[in-house]
């Protein structure tokens, strides 16, 4: 029987909460370095969300979002999507690029360094994961897409839709001075891939 | 005065006229418009995925093609519509992200239309006109007086079908 979102019990979620805290630590430093500044976060949330909400929390279903998006293979496979409103993205890039742009419009540049920015804090997170469970995994390029969040999200929405009507969301606030990054962190295992990873936890 | 009525993700609704049926930033997902051409009686459907026997967990009937498509024909059918008038329109099943192998589970937008095309044909349900595939995301809005529907994007445009 595989488990489902929906059965996670208190346990289970307060190591998946983890994940985030450690991934989020990891991402945060790399970034840290990468840019070269002093960068704080907020404690992550991790939420499990019926997937209706989902695009409301990122500002409505027509609110245009980054999402990068990675497929995840090795020990356990599935995929990661890390999604940002459009003002956290020119936060981003300006770090990266030291740029004080205003501007909503990414050009080719700019949609790579953010493409990069996905990588890092992609491959933060995993690593994090791979540590803590000896789990081994590959991340493939990212893919970027801009666009409404609603359409956005029916990517991860469906593929989790298979296993049940929940997502599991983990949200982190990246703060450098006045300029705040909220991003919103999917991690999305396939059926058997879930098991796995809460089994190499020992939660299961 | 004409109501708006929401159909959110694996969700549907029917109305009378002059009511019109909006579903807000579809993906890979399929909005698939039911209409009565004579009493304007109109249907929307929001699948997210193909066929309801390839899942386990598929108690909610408007998440699938198959089994949403029939059960809001029904709905129409006791709101007063008759399935020989019946007609569609279709928008959605983009690609949202793009892989050099693209597996099974990437195109997820291209199968989705597919079942609907299947479902539609099998419940000889004409197909009138369709907007699918592509790259990007549409907000999609369903005239009940007129039987048009309106697709809005964010960078490839707006059109009726």
């Amino acid at each position: 029987m595989a488990i489902s979102i929906n059965d996670l019990n208190s346990e289970q979620i307060d190591v998946l909460k983890e994940i985030g805290n450690i991934g989020a630590g990891n991402a945060i430093t790399a970034l840290s370095k990468m840019v070269s500044k002093r960068i704080d976060m907020n404690v992550p949330k991790v939420n499990i969300v019926e997937f209706k909400e989902v695009a409301e929390l990122v500002g409505g279903p027509e609110k245009i979002v980054s999402g990068i998006y990675f497929n995840v293979s090795g020990d356990i496979s599935g995929s990661i999507m890390f999604l940002m409103d459009n003002n956290s993205s020119r936060t981003l890039i300006n770090w990266l690029m030291s740029k004080n742009e205003t501007s909503m419009e990414f050009d080719e540049i700019e949609v790579s360094a953010l493409k990069e920015i996905g990588n890092i804090l992609a491959g933060s997170y995993l690593s994090s994961i791979s540590t803590l469970t000896g789990l081994k995994m590959t991340v493939s390029i990212p893919s970027l897409a801009i666009d409404m969040a609603g359409a956005i999200m029916s990517v991860p929405v469906i593929l989790f839709g298979q296993v049940g009507d929940h997502v599991l969301l983990i949200e982190t606030d990246f703060i450098e001075g006045l300029n705040r990054v909220k991003g919103n962190f999917f991690l999305i295992p396939d059926e058997k891939s879930f098991e796995i990873l809460l089994k190499s936890l020992g939660v299961i | 005065m004409a109501d708006i009525i929401k159909v959110g993700m694996a969700d549907m609704n029917c109305v009378y006229p002059p009511n019109t049926l909006v579903t807000l930033g579809l993906g890979s997902c399929v909005g698939v418009c039911l209409y009565d051409r004579e009493t304007k009686v109109s249907g929307m459907v929001h699948v997210m995925l193909p066929y309801s026997h390839q899942i386990k967990n598929n108690s909610n009937l408007a998440k699938f093609a198959d089994t949403g498509i029939s059960k809001l024909l029904n709905d129409m059918i006791v709101m007063g519509a008759k399935k020989s008038r019946i007609i569609s329109k279709v928008a959605g099943g983009a690609q949202m992200f793009n892989f050099n192998d693209s597996s099974d589970i990437m195109r997820i937008g291209a199968r989705n239309v597919q079942a609907v095309k299947e479902t539609l044909k099998n419940l000889n349900i004409p197909l009138i006109s369709e907007d699918t595939g592509g790259s990007y995301g549409r907000t999609i809005e369903f005239y009940s007086e007129t039987g048009m529907l309106l697709v809005k994007t964010i960078g490839y445009g707006t059109k009726w079908i």
